[in-house]
């Protein structure tokens, strides 16, 4: 079936021609940004130097992340989970605060993807044929809600996944380090309201990309399950 | 695996427990009787390990066990065959029968005698491969690695957090319930940690089941009545302590008056109690009198204990027999076979109290031996400096 899968990787070639093949921009605006409090970021004194780009400016010694970039930023991530989703990879969400734990595990679940909200034990990524047994597939794309775990140190999994060559997207605060985050997202991580938001975003990108490759082999009229993502 | 060794076997199928070493060999003539299947089978000492199916990824795959299955069916029949029986109706018990008949074994372990079993019962049930054709995982905690604890720790938040909102919707509209005192709840006890793990098909460290334990209590301690089924699923019965007593049975002499008999033993002393109803309070021991027989009170106290206790005193006669030990041993084994020889005629209420009294336990205590290089059982000898 060379033909077929020929077509599959021309079709494949096509989506990602136009800048915004999900149409996400209409999901989100800077206003609604500014509503669930994302430009609010810690103090001057929790501040990363790396993150000085994306702020904006400090108020009464509280760092205003620029939302501007924000946006942009927001835009990259949701594509990329979307196109991501649209190749039936798999997605982990991956955050260690225990006020959001039980929203993140609902998300993946409700749109039938993963979530880690507990204690990452070492060799998760890095060990996986030991840890899972032989055989398994590791995620291929990790989606952080917060870089951070509970001893403000920044997550194991950002610099695992680098090592295992998974791209991710990391929602990072003033506080953290964006270094290895491949589509990072400067936004708040503390207040309920963003990161409603965000889980919110995330759900609807990617039921949105699944719902579209539905409709494709619907089309097509394939019966297969989704093929996997090309690499 | 270290643990397993290869042997060549005739159609049958051998799993001995803990025979790594032991020279089980199949005698030639069985297998000149019939077809032979020569070939090699690892046997397993992890038969007998706990909770197998959590050690880790599985050991065992589909096929092998299908295969393990087929050879099984196949060796019964010719089993049955060989014993001259029906082929068709050979059931476990018969199994059982021919393999000691056929090879019989002096070993004392009865684990490590020679025994064939369906496989479901020899290699323990192991989670099944837990991602689909497309290799996607099919549950959504899959990466954590603990996916059956976190989802239980995932499902009693969610009713947590849903209870929490009933009672702040209640508690605006001021229709909070009393806290009814009587919860369905007592009598039972939480899982244990390895019951936990039995349910589970997991492993989970101590931290896992204190944090179990905690969400589950504040799910209790919300009260809400929707749970309760929820709750009771991870809760086990409490036994009632007295109903485990064994209690004499009841008989009746000739006059008509019911009695009963019962043993009791300390340090080295048994002695039996025959207790009748409607007597006029007699305590005869051996053939003498109450008095003469035990001349310290506190003997007579012992022995008189458990009928002051339970109010009976002057209403059964009983009539002792004791042999060994010294006369306060002999008393502690009288008291005991009266207690015990009492219970027929009471309540059930009544023997949980003589249960809690200490009334029925036997007294552990024995007489320690000496050791060698000490005066006595803990006397050591004098030290001296030089």
């Amino acid at each position: 079936m060379a033909a077929g899968t020929l077509a599959k990787e021309k079709h494949l070639n096509q989506t990602l021609e136009s800048s915004d093949y999900f149409r996400l921009s209409e999901l989100f605006s800077l206003k609604e940004l500014f509503d669930a409090r994302v430009h609010l970021g810690h103090k001057k004194g929790c501040r990363h130097r790396l993150m000085e780009p994306y702020l904006f400016g400090s108020r009464l010694e509280q760092d205003i992340i620029d939302l501007d970039k924000t946006v942009e930023h927001l835009q990259a991530a949701l594509n990329f989970t979307a196109h991501i989703a649209y190749r039936g990879g798999i997605i982990l969400f991956v955050s260690r605060r225990r006020q959001f734990g039980h929203l993140v595990e609902s998300t993946a679940r409700d749109c039938g993807e993963y979530a880690h909200t507990r204690y990452w034990q070492g060799g998760l990524l890095t060990n996986a044929p030991i840890q899972y047994g032989p055989g398994v597939r590791l995620p291929d794309l990790v989606i952080f809600l917060s870089t951070l775990n509970n001893v403000f140190e920044q997550h194991v999994a950002i610099r695992d996944a680098a090592k295992m060559n998974i791209p991710t997207v990391g929602v990072v605060d003033s506080n953290c380090n964006p270094c290895l985050v491949t589509y990072p997202v400067p936004g708040n991580d503390d207040t309920p309201a963003a990161v409603e938001l965000y889980c919110r975003l995330f759900k609807t990108t990617i039921n949105r990309a699944k719902d579209r490759r539905k409709q494709l082999e619907l089309l097509q009229g394939l019966s297969a399950p989704p093929p996997t993502p090309e690499s | 695996m270290a643990a397993s060794r290869g042997r060549t076997v005739g159609s049958l199928i051998w799993r001995c427990g803990s025979c790594c070493d032991n020279g089980n060999i199949v005698s030639s003539s069985l297998s000149s009787q019939v077809k032979v299947f020569s070939r090699q089978v690892s046997l397993s000492a992890a038969v007998h390990r706990k909770n197998l199916a959590a050690a880790g990824p599985e050991k065992f795959s589909e096929e092998f066990i299908k295969k393990q299955v087929e050879e099984f069916n196949i060796g019964k029949r010719h089993l049955a065959n060989m014993m001259g029986e029906d082929v068709e109706n050979f059931t476990q018990e018969d199994i059982d029968r021919s393999i000691a008949y056929l090879f019989p074994s002096s070993l004392f372990d009865k684990k490590a005698r020679p025994l064939m079993k369906h496989p479901d019962e020899i290699f323990p049930r192991q989670r099944a491969v837990q991602w689909g054709a497309d290799r996607r995982p099919f549950h959504f905690l899959f990466y954590t690695g603990k996916q059956s604890y976190y989802n239980l720790m995932h499902d009693t938040f969610a009713r947590v957090l849903a209870a929490e909102k009933q009672q702040d919707r209640l508690r605006a509209r001021s229709l909070l319930p009393e806290p009814s005192k009587k919860s369905s709840l007592g009598g039972s006890r939480w899982l244990f940690k390895e019951e936990l793990e039995e349910l589970l098909v997991e492993t989970i460290s101590d931290y896992d089941y204190q944090r179990f334990l905690q969400l589950v209590m504040r799910l209790q301690e919300r009260g809400s009545s929707g749970e309760e089924d929820f709750l009771l699923s991870l809760r086990r019965r409490l036994e009632v302590q007295s109903s485990r007593q064994e209690v004499p049975p009841l008989q009746v002499d000739e006059q008509g008056h019911s009695y009963s008999t019962a043993e009791g033993r300390r340090k080295s002393a048994t002695g039996s109690v025959v207790l009748t109803d409607r007597g006029s309070g007699d305590v005869i021991i051996n053939g003498s009198l109450c008095h003469h027989y035990f001349t310290v009170l506190q003997d007579r106290e012992q022995l008189m204990f458990p009928l002051v206790f339970t109010g009976v005193l002057g209403r059964f006669n009983v009539r002792c027999s004791v042999a060994g030990g010294g006369h306060s041993s002999q008393a502690g084994a009288l008291r005991l076979a009266l207690s015990r020889a009492l219970l027929s005629f009471l309540s059930q209420g009544q023997v949980e109290n003589m249960r809690q009294a200490g009334l029925l336990t036997p007294d552990p205590r024995v007489r320690e031996r000496k050791k060698p290089g000490q005066e006595g059982a803990r006397r050591k000898f004098t030290w001296n400096k030089r």
